[in-house]
């Protein structure tokens, strides 16, 4: 699967549920785009349209709040979504050695997405669980203790 | 007014009942009435004093004293002894009973858990565990005992001070925003715990949330709110799941919601996520992204108290701040204030992290030293190294040589060491870290994390950082030092917010405790750590090499070269200083220079 | 769970969540306690988690009560599990995978004999 254009349909019912469930308010607006980006894997320009035009916000407020958070993408994301913890407390544990495993089984390197569409392969702020350091989170699933050999085995995991 | 210099708890476990616990209770009671004191002194009932095989016994606060094998015809001696004349009733205490509540008492002896007590021992998603363990016995005691004042100066009197970092007295906090007279008001709860290496929030709010939702709900009657907020990073799902869950059962319970406990007193809480910004920890910056804005700070004044989410007033405290609540209400301010140093009270939740032995969370009283720390209670630098520094506070921090191992934990002793409490972060390094190095580490963090509102943090760490880089990369120039020192002066005078602020403390502490490192970086294109790959060398070492080949046939890019038993050489162009050589050598002929 | 409308109410919930406490300690009941906090879990825990009830299950143990809790502070030995049979102290087990898991269900909690290898020492 590539990175086909995500079809409106689903666009508007994503927006429609987020909204459903939070409130047209202002002060809803992060849980909405953190929802819609949760369920299509990032927030589309027609995404931004919509959920501006039921909130009457201006687009250019929307992308100024999408554009500042990290877990907030307006660019198309991989299905699967790697984040990999880059502090000094995974570091100092090893974490240089799996970040580099990491980047020969993907070939790719920070922030970049898989031409086939499957991964995004991030770097991200502390996780908070610096006692089994090195830590990476893929999609919900998190790991801890990881070993770099043990890379290539938990990424055949996902499809 | 109700002000209790003193609590008494009373073991009413089965065993002590059968002993005769009731009795003896009820003897307490009368003779407090009889000598006027029961204005003066609480009686509580609670459990597992110690083991009940020398019931009926009860607890005295805040000495801490432990009472065994008591009888009804005691307590007239006991109450004059130690309430009226001021001394501890020795007869009744166990000769090897430390006079310490050993329920908080940790694996290691200097740690006194207060808000770590129920992480690892309750279910946090049963609310029934938290209740066995005296919780909301607090909120239930401040709802029909105090007023909104009364509570207000409880926590003043036990010189809690905010855990997040500022250290801003919390009595104070809630003084000021219960004086502010717009409406409604709002209590949140900052959940945004960023700084890498910590994560003593996360602890608390996935072992004894319930802790929190207390602190929250006493803190909103003492200055008037119905409505409360936790703003919990998004990198924490675990942690939001539970929260969520916690304030489902307390309100189920009638805990959280209308008419709590039938006192008129309606307040509830609502869980909100971050979205992946550290900044959104700053105070102003949180409630922004509460109302759906970027996460950027604001000038204060106005300050929160006053004008804060909504513009409306608005009470921001720490996790651990909120979780020590139910504990100081329960155990009387004093008991608290009977920790600590004199400015700084209680006890702090830190993560000892980095070249120590026993990493982790650790709580202990203030006032213990950094040497205590590391080397008591953190066991030592890990395979027995020479210390070098410590970093406290988290990435904002200054760090600290071996001069510094006798300051006691202390928000104003560190300050004046040149550094912060922040939220507790503790980053031990021993002799093979480059203190430059790690100085464009925190600043690489730092830069990342700046939200771009004020062009000083904004541009000014952005040019740090190119700086720390070059040098680290053996670039360093004549004036570096000079150009830093004058951009870490501007970012701190001129930023908005905590981050700006404190941006240059890596940087301004090292090049004050280790200025010859920057030195040699720069002049002698030296690394004296041997830690920065481009002012580090590979070399074998003549005579001690045996020609065996094994580390040129794990070279990853073939940098070794060498005939069989003859001395081997790296090509210190090619050689990309992985350190795969040293690690396959068996006779220790690879060194670094 | 029962709404609380007083103070005396909270009391009696106090009372009785002590009562229930001291009936399982009193039965002899065995307590299975998996650390399930963020760090466990990026260890491994639902895995040994799901080890333990499986367990439970197709050996049809009875009597072995499994509970959860947060994060106990020795994260660099997670997956933590702690066991409580009846009124002895609790023991506190390190990198319990599924199969040492096992183990203690079998050799610990029904055979009375902890598995020393893998106790942490409290």
């Amino acid at each position: 699967m590539t990175f086909e254009q995500i079809d409106s349909s689903v666009i508007q019912k994503s927006v429609d549920e987020a909204i459903q469930r939070y409130g047209a308010k202002q002060d809803e607006l992060i849980p909405i785009l953190s929802e819609v980006n949760r369920s299509i894997g990032y927030l589309p320009g027609e995404a931004l349209d919509e959920i501006s035009k039921q909130l009457k916000l201006p687009k250019s407020q929307l992308f100024s709040v999408a554009s500042f958070y990290r877990m907030l993408s307006t660019k198309p994301r991989g299905r699967h979504v790697i984040q990999f913890c880059e502090n000094a407390p995974c570091h100092i544990a090893g974490g240089r050695q799996v970040w580099q495993a990491l980047v020969d089984e993907l070939h790719l390197e920070a922030e970049e997405n898989s031409a086939d569409g499957k991964w995004s392969l991030l770097t991200t702020s502390c996780l908070g669980i610096c006692g089994v350091g090195p830590v990476m989170m893929i999609d919900d699933d998190i790991y801890g203790n990881v070993d770099p050999k043990a890379v290539p085995d938990i990424l055949s995991r996902y499809h | 007014m109700k002000y209790y210099r003193s609590h008494v708890l009373v073991c009413v476990d089965p065993e002590c009942l059968k002993k005769g616990a009731h009795e003896v209770e009820d003897a307490l009671q009368d003779e407090l009435v009889a000598q006027g004191l029961i204005d003066e002194v609480q009686v509580l009932e609670t459990s597992r004093i110690g083991d009940c095989a020398n019931g009926p016994e009860l607890m005295v606060y805040p000495e801490g004293v432990h009472y065994t094998n008591l009888t009804p015809n005691d307590i007239p001696y006991l109450v004059e002894e130690h309430f009226l004349k001021g001394r501890i009733a020795t007869k009744f205490v166990q000769e090897d009973k430390k006079v310490i509540d050993e329920e908080l008492s940790a694996p290691t002896s200097k740690e006194v858990r207060v808000v770590l007590r129920n992480c690892g021992v309750i279910d946090p998603e049963n609310i029934e565990d938290y209740i066995a363990e005296d919780g909301y016995q607090a909120l239930g005691e401040v709802l029909t005992e105090y007023s909104p004042e009364q509570v207000i100066d409880i926590v003043l009197r036990s010189g809690l001070r905010g855990r997040g970092g500022a250290g801003f007295p919390t009595g104070k906090k809630w003084q000021f925003c219960r004086a502010s007279a717009e409406t409604p008001k709002y209590v949140i709860c900052n959940a945004d715990e960023g700084d890498p290496g910590a994560f003593m929030n996360r602890r608390v709010l996935e072992g004894d949330p319930h802790s929190v939702l207390e602190g929250m709900i006493i803190g909103a009657y003492a200055i008037g709110s119905s409505q409360g907020y936790i703003y919990c990073r998004a990198e924490y799902p675990i942690a939001v799941r539970t929260l969520n869950i916690a304030i489902k059962q307390a309100r189920n319970m009638g805990l959280l919601g209308k008419n709590i406990l039938g006192s008129g007193f309606d307040f509830d809480i609502e869980v909100r996520m971050g979205a992946g910004a550290f900044v959104c920890g700053e105070e102003t910056a949180l409630m922004a992204s509460i109302e759906g804005r970027r996460g950027e700070p604001r000038p204060r004044p106005p300050f929160p108290a006053v004008k804060g989410l909504f513009m409306k007033p608005s009470n921001i405290n720490n996790v651990e701040t909120y979780s020590n609540i139910p504990q100081i209400i329960l155990r009387g301010p004093e008991w608290y204030a009977s920790m600590g140093t004199e400015k700084s009270k209680g006890t702090k939740t830190f993560a000892l992290a980095g070249d120590v032995k026993h990493t982790g969370l650790i709580e202990v009283p203030f006032g213990l030293t950094l040497r205590e720390i590391i080397f008591d209670v953190g066991g030592g630098i890990k395979d027995d190294k020479e210390f070098k520094a410590i970093q406290t506070g988290g990435p904002m921090g200054g760090c600290l040589p071996k001069e510094y191992l006798d300051l006691p934990m202390d928000y104003e002793e560190l300050a004046k060491a040149g550094s912060i409490m922040g939220s507790g972060g503790l980053v031990v390094m021993d002799e093979g870290t480059c203190m430059v190095d790690i100085a464009r580490f925190f600043m690489e963090f730092i830069q990342d994390e700046s939200c771009g509102k004020c062009t000083p943090c904004r541009v000014g760490t952005k040019r740090m950082l190119e700086i720390l880089e070059r040098i680290c990369d053996g670039k360093g120039q004549e004036g570096d030092i000079e150009t830093l020192e004058m951009l870490c002066e501007q970012i701190r005078q001129d930023s908005l917010c905590g981050l700006g602020q404190g941006a240059p403390n890596p940087v301004v502490s090292t090049l004050k405790h280790f200025r010859d490192e920057y030195e040699a970086h720069i002049y002698e294109k030296r690394c004296p750590a041997k830690v920065c790959k481009s002012l580090i060398r590979y070399e074998i070492v003549e005579g001690v090499c045996t020609g065996c080949t094994v580390c040129a046939r794990n070279c990853p890019v073939t940098a070794i070269t060498g005939e069989r038993r003859q001395t081997h050489v790296i090509d210190p162009d090619i050689c990309i200083r992985c350190g795969i050589c040293m690690q396959v050598c068996n006779f220790n002929a690879i060194v670094i220079k | 769970m029962t709404t609380i409308k007083s103070l005396e109410d909270l009391k009696k919930a106090r009372e009785e969540a002590l009562k229930k406490r001291d009936v399982k300690a009193a039965a002899g009941t065995a307590q299975v306690i998996v650390g399930m906090g963020t760090c466990g879990i990026a260890a491994g825990a639902r895995d040994t988690m799901k080890a333990i009830l499986d367990t439970i299950e197709k050996d049809s143990l009875n009597g072995i009560i499994v509970t959860q809790t947060g994060c106990i502070g020795l994260c660099e030995k997670e997956p933590i599990v702690q066991v409580v049979i009846g009124n002895q102290p609790k023991v506190t087990y390190g990198k319990v995978d599924p199969e040492v898991a096992k183990r203690i269900l079998k050799d610990h909690v029904i055979n009375g004999k902890p598995v020393s290898d893998h106790v942490i020492q409290m």
